[in-house]
């Protein structure tokens, strides 16, 4: 039947802003008004069921305590890692590595193999079906934010996680840069803000000199594995150790008892922040444990973890080249920070009270939608300037590392170098490309190899091949070559040391891509299905008014013919075809509509008057 | 020369500092690639050539002493690699007295503090002359100038290492 209604036409595709989090990932969109989340958190799991069906967010989360081996959390701690890299990790996390994953980590879920991005681009699916069902519409360009120490192949992890769930990724945002852009939306803030963002596993400080809507980064540091996370595995722990001397029996083999365990000590984590005591409580079969925890013994546990974060955000203040008193507000973002002993550091560091009155679970996602609004040109006045959180540097003899862009550079940052060749008629320049701040390239992190080749036989020192380094906005190294001697650009070879050749996110996206175009077609048949339904029952139903019967025959046909014009439609797998058939029934009842209209509001007045 | 192109300026030693800031915000805005995300490839491209490009140039101008060392180069003038002469006895005074202080001899630090307050006033020293030949080569370009300049740069820069060594050792050891 017809209804009003009303339609925000927008001409250009949305650009969605998506939080990509350790343990809880968001999805927000600019409006007119301002950002919105578009649908409820997500939590950061992905688990694959017994049918081999992969599923994302809070199902998933279920499904950590029921199929632990089959599920997964906390994947954005692998993200662009090595094997040699997660050692450490796998003691806290009960990842599940597969063979083979020498460049790239290798998860087993149940049957099935994944890799982090693999991983990651599930929950990104799940957020973009989110956004889509919200905003009645496909999306394929997002933003997505990322620690602001995320390094190089971190990075580009989270690009190809994008990639592969059909998400054209127009820029990566650094974490407490978003959350600086959601808070300083009033144009008239100014001066020098500290954003401290400690999250489920990470921890970023960045300080910014906000002027006439310019977001101008100025020093970034961090930890890229240092949050929550570790205040859990440190409850959790001491809990298992509890358990073992109480019932006599090392328990941390039992994947579903730990999961158990895991969301006890998360519950009394969370309950600290506002009760002076909490108690950690397990029920385990016909066995029980619990042990109350009070506020000061806490916050004695966690002390060493919060100053961690101490060292890195008094760096930053040297780095950004400012007094702490001229930074004038201090914003906390990250589910950690509703600790109050974290506030309270913080307070002392900075020397003011921080700001807490954004959701810190949501500031970063809706900072990530006025990014997106910034690229899809709805945002005029504002403009983000960031740096790249980590030095870039070439092998050099001896194994020493030459620094070609230094860290805190604003970006797009470039540099060039100029290459030749040390023996006659070498045909391959090897160059080793690095990211850290210390002098050997053994304590740096490797990145790629890139491997000039074909160059032109000749006699050593006389070719010049120009390499172009350049750092994008997203921070992701590009490098280009050009032979200087010819003027063309000379052929490459590149091997990332961590993470997915171009080749493999390919074969990826088409794994994945057409089911996931299929999976949204079908939804959309499936909605234009169910108001069909709806319009025709009512059509159906208002046939049996008196106002049916007084229509003109000519409108009586008219119904009908769309009627059976949608029903003929409703088997089609064109859910256009549907919808335009349901705007031909609206128009054809509009009368009929209107007439029963009247005929309730008459009634409607005269029950009045009988009662008054 | 190509950092004061990218922008808008002649190349001067002296420069207002907040002249510099407006300048490079309003490039900014002109030419970041957040402006060309639905660009053409061809205007993606150059808008990242030309933040790279602004980005540079502000980080090396906006420092007075990067901006005289960028200056220098463009000039065809080489930085100097030695220790400046009239140095070198502190220099070797100030080397004993670090390694007193490493080998545990806290008699030492005295004299480091000291130096410490010695060699950051002669910072701002230098930091002055540099004010002031910028405004005379400015006024009147004169290699002699330049000479000059280059020979406080190199005091300075070694003035400026001799303070991060001195302040570093006497941080460790008063953290142990």
């Amino acid at each position: 039947m017809s209804t009003l209604q009303i339609d925000f036409g927008h001409a250009e595709p949305r650009i969605v802003g998506i939080d990509l989090g350790t343990t809880n990932s968001l999805v927000a969109v600019m409006d007119l008004t301002g950002p919105r989340i578009l649908s409820g958190i997500v939590p950061s799991v992905v688990s694959v069921n017994e049918s081999g069906e992969v599923i994302a967010g809070s199902e998933a989360r279920d499904m950590l305590i029921t199929h632990p081996e089959r599920t997964v959390y906390s994947v954005k701690r692998l993200m662009g890692r090595g094997f040699a890299d997660v050692q450490d990790e796998l003691k806290l996390f009960p990842f599940r590595l597969a063979a083979g994953g020498e460049s790239v980590l290798k998860l087993q879920l149940g049957e099935k193999i994944m890799t982090p991005p693999e991983i990651s681009a599930h929950i990104l699916r799940k957020l973009k079906e989110d956004a889509e069902e919200v905003l009645g519409a496909t999306v394929t360009q997002a933003v997505i934010t990322v620690p602001a120490y995320f390094n190089d192949a971190q990075r580009q992890a989270t690009k190809d996680a994008g990639r592969i769930a059909g998400l054209d990724v127009l820029r990566l945002v650094n974490e407490p840069t978003a959350a600086a852009l959601a808070y300083g939306l009033d144009k008239r803030k100014e001066g020098v803000v500290a954003v401290y963002d400690l999250g489920g596993g990470t921890f970023d400080i960045s300080i910014l000199r906000l002027h006439d809507g310019i977001f101008e980064v100025l020093a970034t540091n961090g930890d890229t594995h240092l949050g929550g996370d570790d205040i859990d595995n440190l409850l959790l722990n001491i809990a298992l150790e509890d358990i073992q001397s109480e019932w006599g029996e090392d328990v941390s083999g039992k994947p579903d008892l730990v999961q158990l365990l895991r969301r006890a000590v998360i519950q009394a984590k969370e309950a600290l922040s506002f009760a002076p005591s909490a108690s950690m409580e397990l029920e385990y079969g016909d066995r029980k444990y619990a042990r109350l925890l009070d506020v000061e013994l806490f916050n004695r546990l966690i002390e060493p973890i919060v100053n961690r974060t101490l060292g890195p955000c008094r760096d930053c203040i040297k780095d950004a080249g400012v007094n702490v008193e001229e930074i004038k507000e201090v914003v906390m973002v990250g589910g950690s920070t509703r600790i109050p002993l974290v506030r309270s550091a913080m307070e002392k560091l900075f020397r003011k009270r921080p700001h807490v009155e954004l959701n810190p679970d949501e500031v970063v996602a809706l900072g990530a939608a006025v990014q997106a609004g910034i690229l899809g040109g709805e945002v005029e006045d504002k403009l983000l300037l960031d740096v790249t959180p980590l030095s870039l540097g070439i092998e050099t003899m001896g194994g020493l590392v030459s620094k070609l862009i230094h860290r805190n550079s604003t970006i797009p940052a470039s540099a060039t170098e100029l290459f030749t060749t040390a023996v006659d008629g070498q045909t391959n320049v090897l160059i080793h490309v690095l990211q850290g701040e210390r002098e050997l390239v053994k304590d740096n992190r490797s990145l790629a190899r890139f491997d000039l080749k074909e160059i032109e036989p000749m006699i050593a020192g006389m070719a010049r091949v120009q390499v172009r380094f350049l750092i994008d906005a997203n921070g992701i190294l590009n490098v280009t070559a050009k032979d200087l001697r010819s003027g063309k650009e000379q052929s490459m070879d590149v091997k990332p040391s961590y993470g997915l050749t171009d080749d493999q996110v390919e074969a990826m996206i088409l794994e994945s891509y057409d089911k996931a175009e299929e999976d949204f077609k079908e939804r959309q048949v499936r909605e234009a299905r169910v108001e069909a339904d709806a319009i025709i029952g009512a059509t159906e139903k208002a046939k049996e008014d008196d106002a049916y019967a007084a229509l003109p025959e000519g409108e009586r046909a008219a119904i009908d013919r769309s009627i059976n014009e949608l029903r003929l439609a409703y088997h089609s797998d064109d859910h256009l075809l549907i919808r335009d058939q349901i705007e031909k029934l609206n128009q054809a009842t509009m009368a009929l509509a209107e007439a029963i209209m009247n005929e309730a509001v008459g009634k409607a007045l005269k029950g009045t008057s009988i009662d008054a | 020369m190509k950092f004061y192109d990218a922008l808008g300026l002649e190349p001067k030693l002296a420069l207002d500092s907040d002249d510099l800031k407006k300048r490079f915000y309003d490039r900014s805005r002109q030419w970041h690639p957040d402006r060309f995300s639905r660009g053409s490839a061809e205007d993606k491209q150059r808008s990242e050539e030309m933040t790279s490009m602004l980005n540079d140039a502000f980080r090396s101008l906006r420092d007075p002493v990067s901006r005289a060392e960028y200056f220098l180069e463009e000039s065809g003038l080489e930085l100097p690699k030695d220790a400046p002469p009239e140095l070198l006895e502190e220099i070797f005074e100030l080397n004993m007295a670090l390694e007193e202080l490493r080998g545990g001899d806290e008699s030492a630090r005295s004299q480091l503090v000291s130096a410490q307050e010695r060699f950051t006033g002669m910072l701002g020293e230098a930091d002055l002359s540099l004010a002031a030949l910028f405004e005379r080569y400015d006024h009147k370009p004169d290699r002699a100038v330049l000479d000059q300049i280059r020979a406080v740069l190199n005091r300075r820069k070694y003035v400026s290492n001799l303070v991060r060594d001195v302040e570093k050792e006497l941080n460790v050891h008063s953290a142990n």
